[in-house]
């Protein structure tokens, strides 16, 4: 009774084995998922290093994976078009979604029936979406099948089937399908305004489209970044969308990182070099990521500090 | 028996020690609250004492037992939050039955303790509401029920009233202290509000960086205060410190504040003998705002020809009952409360009555009372 | 600035609107409208058009009867395929992560920041960095090419997402409610199941929402990890897209992809509240 209790005293060998199952039910699933991400990253680079092709084997070849499929014309292309259709698709879906946002807010009829319309694609697999638009973009049944069929012959619209427009329907399958998302995020911006911060410019003289363009606006940046990152996310990973819209076609056309990785790994049985693909995809992602994981840093800090 | 006695207690998170060897003994049937300022360590050592938090050293005994290792539930503990914490999704009946359920105590003992219980506080309409239900000052009856129907050795209360306004407060403060003094039941009650503290405590442990440094009657806290820091925290407006120098005279001490200014103020100390041996030194004298009135004040009890002092006068404070003067003694600043219809003019000169029997004289060193 | 009065400024923002709400419906009516159509009506025209006669047998065909390969059974069993994937693999998921979301925001315990931090870092790896490996640990436990290899890798997957969102959730919740439920004897199990569970239907529904549209909608592993009779639904149709891509029947082919949608589809109609908050919970990781 009288012994002074030290720190290092512990719960009992009792305690621990009746709490067992909560201890089990935190940390298997907790664990497991840890535990997948941090070996199979692990395991991936160490591939992307070794001679593997059909399987996987042991062995270094250094940078040899990356080299050859940095040569590959296949990854070329598809960085080409990764670049082109991130920068596009992100910016019309910003542009998109900023301008649905804006029209909605201005307290319209049948603003949650319209809402309902821009956001339903999100809920649509990009498998779906990738079938439907290659339908309607198809130059033999689609839109100038049926211009055709309406009597203006010469119309055209064969960006489907043509290798230098290929890589734009699927920007506009991509901004169909998810602008809606930006529209959502700047919307639920512009209606979390300090109603107080609009009265004061009112009071200061600012005209309707005035407060909107000087003190409404500006508020949306923070939104626009996240936007932005997780819309670039997506045109990165990008791989369900193109195999359904056009498979990478014409010839190789619209390939893009994803699909290169997929055909290396599992057409070509060119583990490693699927595995340095993968890798390449993942510094990609990265280079987007780790700066906005920054600005969220530095943002917090300066929240706390302030 | 003591209800709760604690040990050379310390916690540290870290490299930061918020509890620094405390020691307490709690009576069965006390009242203590535990008060200081926010960060004072005073929550912390009431989750410990609660066990929702553990001890880095010291030894914890609750009814003689040793419980370091005892889980909360064990303790034969109560505790009332200050967000209350009644559980959302439950009614009121449930709210207060939920730890009886825990305990697997059979359903008719439940409904036996939960009718004293809503009888005693006057809840019985509410029993089937949600806690939404409720206004701020039912759910504090409520927290007050789940804690006393488990009918325990200690009760514990972390800042209950301190989500209330400021009406209901004072209700509660009274009801509570009625309901400690209907069931005796022994209280460790924490607050950052010395006026609480003063009010409902039958001794009051005033605590600072993670030291007790006064543990008494509230009476005793207030009219000796053991440091400059319980001094200037109890009160409102707290007491008056200036430095002063003691110098002997043929009667005793004289306390000189501004010594060498033109308008230095001399005041004659009686019965201060602990206070000899600095005679000639800096000391730290306190006097209490009310012991600084109007010049033609008599103290009550006071004998002797009153010590009357002019002052300039900077800042005048009307509050209704009383009018708070901030004037100046010998140069320092110090603040009176007097007569509710004497209004000084700021920028001039008024008289004021001192009770210089009621003087705290401390160490300018180790800030501790002198006498 | 927001008056309902009818200025032509007013009639200009509605035109826009509406033709905005033309063009994202109409995929959908096309594709609605073709279902109804024969296959040789759409042959003769366009993709775009009014349907002559309602075709409903499309439906019929496209559920039960044609050819994806070797086997004629319509898309039925992939979508019963997709199910048997879609709901073990959202219970699971959301379980799992609504229990450890609501440890490591409640119960604070040694290493609850890392390994949340960890969990959630899943919500940024590439599916193609864990391709290779899932490929080789459903072959050793024996699992490749079977529906409970893609329930235990939708579940396992699916943790960063059901952590975060009750994770955060959770956050929000008083900890002096699980203190006071301590001191009433309530443990880990039953705080969570008589305080905590009560409070949680809404992000339940949104995690549960979230989980079913993605799993559902899914691609690259069911395509990866199954084939022929063990595909998903997603998978089953661009099979079907190369199966018939000498005479297409596109009347057929968009009953199935009407079919295919439509689970996501009822549960973002029914609840787009929720789905909403998904979506923007899952942005502001």
């Amino acid at each position: 009774m009288s012994n002074v209790v030290s720190t290092a005293a512990r719960p009992a060998t009792s305690e621990m084995v009746r709490r067992l199952p909560e201890y089990l039910m935190i940390w298997v699933p907790l664990l497991l998922s840890a535990a997948h991400l941090i070996s199979f990253s692990i395991w991936t680079i160490w591939i992307s290093f070794t001679p593997s092709t059909l399987i996987p084997v042991s062995g270094w070849v250094g940078l040899r994976n990356y080299n050859a499929v940095l040569a590959s014309r296949n990854w070329q292309i598809a960085f080409d078009n990764l670049l082109l259709f991130g920068i596009a698709f992100v910016l019309l879906s910003l542009i998109t979604g900023l301008a649905l946002a804006i029209l909605l807010d201005q307290r319209i009829r049948g603003e949650n029936v319209l809402r309902t319309i821009f956001l339903y694609p999100l809920a649509v697999s990009f498998v779906v979406t990738g079938t439907v638009w290659s339908w309607l973009l198809n130059p033999g049944i689609g839109i100038e099948k049926l211009i055709h069929d309406l009597g203006w012959s010469s119309f055209h619209f064969d960006w489907l089937v043509n290798r230098d427009m290929a890589i734009w329907t699927i920007v506009i399958a991509a901004i169909w399908q998810s602008s809606g998302f930006a529209m959502a995020l700047f919307l639920a911006g512009l209606r979390s305004v300090d109603t107080d911060i609009i009265r004061a410019a009112q009071i200061d003289g600012a005209g309707p489209i005035r407060t909107y363009v000087r003190v409404i606006l500006p508020t949306l940046w923070p939104i626009t970044i996240t936007v932005v990152v997780v819309q670039l996310q997506f045109a990165i990973s990008a791989f369900d969308l193109v195999r359904a819209l056009t498979n990478g076609g014409p010839g190789i056309a619209t390939q893009l990182p994803a699909l290169v990785v997929y055909d290396l790994m599992f057409q070509r049985s060119q583990l490693g070099r699927g595995a340095a693909a993968a890798v390449l995809m993942l510094l990609i992602l990265l280079a987007v990521l780790l700066p906005y994981a920054a600005w969220r840093y530095v943002q917090r800090r300066q929240a706390t500090h302030a | 028996m003591a209800a709760l006695s604690i040990r050379a207690l310390s916690k540290r998170y870290a490299n930061l020690e918020v509890l620094k060897g405390i020691d307490l003994d709690i009576e069965s049937g006390e009242f203590t609250v535990l008060v200081g300022p926010s960060g004072c360590g005073k929550s912390t050592l009431l989750n410990i004492v609660a066990g929702l938090d553990r001890a880095s050293d010291g030894k914890i005994e609750i009814g003689g037992r040793v419980v370091n290792d005892v889980p909360p539930k064990d303790r034969d503990i109560a505790m009332v939050f200050q967000s209350y914490a009644l559980y959302p999704s439950m009614t009121v009946r449930q709210n207060i039955t939920f730890g009886m359920e825990c305990r697997h105590v059979a359903k008719a003992e439940q409904e036996k303790a939960l009718a004293n219980v809503a009888k005693l506080l006057q809840i019985e309409p509410l029993l089937g509401r949600k806690p939404s239900q409720l206004s701020g000052g039912q759910r504090q009856r409520v927290a007050m029920g789940r804690a006393l129907v488990r009918d325990p050795l200690l009760f514990l209360f972390d800042e209950p009233l301190s989500n209330l306004d400021a009406k209901l407060r004072v209700e509660m403060r009274m009801e509570i202290k009625r309901l400690h003094q209907r069931i005796g039941a022994t209280i460790i009650y924490v607050t950052h509000d010395q006026i609480e503290a003063m009010t409902m405590a039958t001794r009051i442990a005033v605590m600072h960086r993670g030291v007790v440094q006064q543990f008494a009657d509230p009476d005793t806290v207030y009219r000796y205060p053991a440091n400059l820091f319980v001094a200037r925290f109890m009160g409102s407006p707290p007491m008056n410190t200036m430095p002063a120098r003691l110098e002997a005279d043929a009667g005793g001490p004289v306390a000189v504040i501004g010594a060498g200014r033109p308008d230095e103020v001399r005041l004659r100390l009686q019965d201060y003998d602990a206070a000899a041996s600095y005679v000639g030194r800096e000391v730290v004298l306190g006097i209490r705002p009310e012991c600084i009135a109007e010049g033609d004040r008599v103290f009550s009890g006071a004998t002797g020809a009153p010590v009357i002092v002019t002052a300039p006068v900077e800042l005048v404070e009307p509050t209704g009952a009383e009018t708070i003067v901030l004037l100046r003694l010998g140069g320092e600043p110090a603040q009176a409360r007097i007569s509710p219809e004497i209004r000084p003019t700021p920028g001039g000169t008024a008289s004021f009555a001192l009770d210089t029997r009621r003087i705290c004289l401390f160490d300018p060193e180790t800030e501790r009372l002198i006498a | 600035m927001r008056d309902r009065s009818f200025a032509p400024s007013r009639i200009l923002i509605y035109l826009v609107v509406t033709l905005f709400a033309a063009a994202y419906l109409a995929p959908l009516v096309v594709v609605v409208l073709n279902s109804l159509r024969t296959n040789e009506e759409i042959a003769q025209g366009s993709m775009i058009g009014w349907p002559q006669h309602l075709a409903w047998g499309n439906y019929a065909l496209a559920w039960s009867g044609f050819c994806i390969a070797e086997t004629c059974a319509g898309i039925r069993p992939y979508m019963l395929n997709s199910a048997l994937v879609t709901i073990p693999a959202t219970i699971f998921s959301t379980l799992l992560g609504a229990v450890a979301g609501y440890a490591v925001s409640l119960w604070r315990f040694r290493g609850d920041n890392w390994i949340y931090g960890i969990v959630t870092l899943g919500l940024f790896l590439p599916q193609q960095m864990r391709l290779l490996p899932w490929t080789i640990v459903l072959r050793d436990i024996g699992l490749i090419n079977t529906l409970w290899g893609l329930v235990l890798i939708h579940t396992i997957q699916g943790l960063s997402f059901t952590v975060l969102f009750c994770r955060n959730y959770y956050i929000a919740i008083p900890h002096e409610l699980i203190r006071a439920a301590r001191i009433d004897g309530a443990g880990f199990f039953r705080i969570f199941w008589r305080i905590i569970l009560p409070l949680s239907a809404p992000i339940l529904i949104v995690t549960v929402i979230w989980q079913f549209t993605h799993i559902w909608n899914e691609f690259l592993y069911g395509v990866t990890f199954t084939t022929g009779q063990q595909q998903p639904v997603t998978a089953a149709l661009i099979a079907l897209s190369a199966a018939v891509a000498d005479i297409p029947q596109h009347g057929v082919q968009s009953a199935a992809v009407i079919i295919a949608a439509l689970p996501t589809l009822l549960i973002y109609l029914f609840g787009g509240r929720y789905f909403v908050r998904g979506l923007t919970a899952g942005a502001v990781k």
